[in-house]
């Protein structure tokens, strides 16, 4: 056995359990509502987007506000390799996972100089730049407000000289001409990059790198005073970090070859830390969960309108339902974001370790009650800044 | 020549903008030490109490004339809004002058969401790390805005500016140069004086009273100050209302430079704390002047001839100052030493 596979057994039925949860989905996901293509493939891409997050933020404490901008960068990269070379995702996926990880060198060797608030804002200063000239100069290449989008006469040199693909509609990615990335293939092959990433991370999490981050999350001066040159490990988790943004953004672009601009926004940003920060911050599944979370609930509460929700409280006296639709409405369908806002702000103020936290208090209460030596006191992995 | 001096005034609006709201993030931090991400969004709700405010005014009194019927036979309707229908020409005048009218409405409403927003949930955030500040500010504006956007819809609510200040000032003819050369609207100049005005109050209160020596005092050090025996807290919930209320009043009167809709907070708070930091995080005159320079430079920047040179410029030019200046000078221009420093 190689080293790098030696895992401890805890971690190995971690990793068991976790890819027969990913590949099952499309079972156990059946009787929620959720077992359909697109809403997986979303599941799969915002997983790896938010571990990608955690390994930056969870380990090292160090938030970054603009991680969208790398996602935006692999979606472009990704869609400029079906444009010019070929519709097999292999190597726009590669091209984006290199792309958004130099991407990440650049900006994470010029703002990792700073660290706690000072951190957050060039990350965000930078998301907002590369955001800013996506709209407006680099029109050429991201074709600004309109989004990068496949065409009829693009080269794909790859694909033109085997002799693929049909002049008459736009074609789909595939894997080397044979599966189509849409539909269950298509969720599959996410589920695959998202079982690799998370193995990755584990990996990550128990290795002497990991500990060494969480040692900087836990006090950089210490770290610093002890002749550790911090900065290159939490540049190297960074560039990470950024490269798992750009596989999520390259797989978006898999399974619907398009990008935009929005996709860098700093609002996108926000809500990968939304997902990291409700699944909890710095564990292996926490924000996994929380991705598949927001994701889930989004779907579900964005398809209530009125007329659902008439049909929903049709039970209740007439005023009394109109009253109940009324307030409810506020809270679905468009306004979705407030759930999620509320949902977020209980989180941090009750919650700081996300719903991890939530389960491991409540298993530990099970388990006050079973041994009742009442020693159970689990340390919270809150989200605590680096030293400044 | 001209065209710079017309872009500098041109800066001045947006500068005053910034300026103020970065003033309101300073005096947060200053006095509570929290990073409050929701600042934007009071510069939004201000913005709304000016929207609300007109749709109140315009509330309209629907009188049929039998007497004149329209082409379809049916009566006409006249239509006059009820305050010009109760008080005549005083009417007509608060529905003209309903934008500075505002702050009247604007000033209380802040004050009491201001206060909520720090007893309700900011008290709780003080000793814990500036990422969950930002954090839970963060989720506080989301549902802020929201909110916002149920009630008032997604499209922005145009707001006119008083018929008296719709026009433009010859300002190169004042100062003696040719005629029609450097036009400015009466509004931003409205805008950045009102903005000088507000500041000036703020420094004043904070220089000249009692109540501002204790909080720069206690910006100074907290702890000392409560050992006297003086409710510091107190004072410092007091700061983040008079905060609140200056974000809502730029934001009142903003509103005719730009029709507010309900993501214009994030879109300013994100270049106020830009502004900030390159101020210096917790200097007070470091916001103010930090705000007008970028504001300045930004207009600059997307001047043709600049635009020519680096394509792009204007778009990026505020980041790219912040960016510059935390690296080359951390606690920014004007920051003192040891605040937040790494």
């Amino acid at each position: 056995m190689n080293s790098i596979f030696s895992m401890s057994r805890k971690d190995v039925i971690t990793f068991l359990i976790f890819s027969a949860v990913v590949l099952l989905m499309p079972i156990w996901l059946q009787p929620f509502g959720a077992a359909y293509p697109d809403l997986m493939q979303k599941f799969a891409i915002f997983g790896i987007l938010a571990i990608g997050f955690n390994i930056l933020f969870g380990l090292t404490g160090y938030l970054s506000f603009g991680h969208a901008a790398f996602l935006g960068a692999g979606s472009y990269a990704a869609v400029w390799t079906f444009k010019l070379f070929s519709m097999n995702p292999i190597p726009a996926l590669i091209f984006a996972v290199i792309i958004a990880g130099l991407f990440a060198l650049a900006i994470g060797y010029v703002s990792l100089r700073r660290s706690g608030i000072y951190f957050s804002i060039l990350t965000l200063a930078f998301a907002q730049m590369s955001y800013n000239l996506a709209y407006s100069v680099l029109t050429p290449v991201t074709y600004g407000e309109t989004g990068l989008q496949l065409a009829l006469d693009d080269p794909r040199i790859a694909d033109a000289a085997f002799g693929g693909g049909s002049d008459v509609a736009l074609p789909v990615s595939n894997l080397f001409g044979m599966v189509n990335m849409n539909g269950i293939p298509g969720f599959y092959f996410c589920a695959i990059f998202l079982i690799i990433g998370f193995f990755i991370t584990q990996r990550i999490f128990a290795s002497p790198f990991g500990m060494m981050l969480r040692a900087i999350k836990s006090n950089q001066n210490r770290m610093s005073y002890t002749g550790f040159n911090t900065r290159p490990y939490t540049l190297t988790a960074f560039v990470i970090s950024g490269m798992y943004a750009g596989l999520a953004g390259g797989l978006m672009a898999v399974t619907d070859p398009l990008a935009g601009a929005e996709r860098m926004q700093w609002t996108a940003s926000g809500e990968i830390v939304l997902m990291t920060i409700l699944g909890g911050v710095g564990t292996l599944i926490g924000p996994v969960v929380g991705a598949w979370l927001i994701k889930y609930f989004e779907n579900i509460f964005s398809s209530f309108n009125e007329n659902v929700l008439h049909n929903l409280f049709a039970f209740l006296p007439e005023g009394i339902e109109k009253f109940v639709v009324e307030v409810t409405s506020m809270f679905v369908g468009e306004g979705w974001h407030l759930t999620l806002g509320l949902v977020f702000v209980l989180v941090v103020t009750f919650l700081p370790g996300g719903m991890m936290e939530g389960y491991r208090r409540i298993v530990d209460m099970f388990q006050k009650k079973d041994d009742g030596d009442g020693k159970a006191s689990t340390k919270s992995d809150a989200a605590t800044a680096p030293a400044e | 020549m001209d065209a710079i001096f017309l872009q500098f005034l041109n800066g001045l609006d947006k500068g005053g903008a910034y300026a103020l709201i970065a003033l309101g993030l300073t005096l947060v931090f200053g006095t509570l030490g929290v990073v409050n991400f929701a600042h934007g969004t009071l510069f939004m709700l201000g913005a709304f109490c000016a929207v609300t405010l007109r749709k109140l005014l315009t509330l309209e009194q629907v009188v049929l004339d039998t007497e004149n019927l329209t082409a379809w036979g049916t009566a006409t309707e006249i239509r006059t809004p009820y305050v010009e229908a109760w008080f005549g020409d005083f009417g007509t005048m608060l529905v003209d002058y309903s934008v500075p009218a505002s702050i009247l409405l604007a000033i209380p409403v802040m004050l009491v969401v201001g206060v909520a927003m720090e007893r309700g949930l900011i008290k709780h955030f003080y000793r814990r790390p500036h990422a969950e500040q930002i954090l839970v500010t963060f989720g506080l504006a989301i549902v802020l805005q929201e909110i916002v956007k149920h009630y008032f819809g997604a499209n922005p609510i145009p707001q006119p500016m008083p018929a008296a200040f719709a026009g433009a000032a010859d300002i190169g003819a004042a100062l003696g140069m040719e005629p029609n050369v450097i036009v400015y609207p009466w509004w931003r100049l409205v805008y950045f004086g009102f903005s000088i005005v507000v500041i000036g109050a703020v420094f004043a209160f904070l220089q000249f009273t009692t109540f501002g020596m204790v909080v720069r005092a206690g910006m100074a050090d907290r702890e000392t100050v409560g050992l006297i025996g003086i409710d510091i807290d107190k004072r410092f919930t007091a700061m983040f209302g008079i905060a609140a209320i200056v974000a809502g009043m730029a934001g009142v009167m903003y509103t005719p430079l730009l029709p507010p809709d309900y993501h214009l907070g994030m879109d300013f708070l994100v270049l106020s704390f830009v502004v900030v930091v390159v101020g210096g995080m917790g200097s007070l005159p470091g916001a103010v002047a930090a705000g007008f320079l970028l504001g300045i430079l930004q207009s600059l920047a997307s001047m043709t001839e600049v635009k020519a040179i680096i394509p792009g410029i204007d778009q990026i030019i505020i980041y790219l100052v912040a960016v510059v200046i935390l690296l080359v000078r951390p606690r920014g221009l004007m920051g003192r030493r040891g605040v937040m420093e790494s």
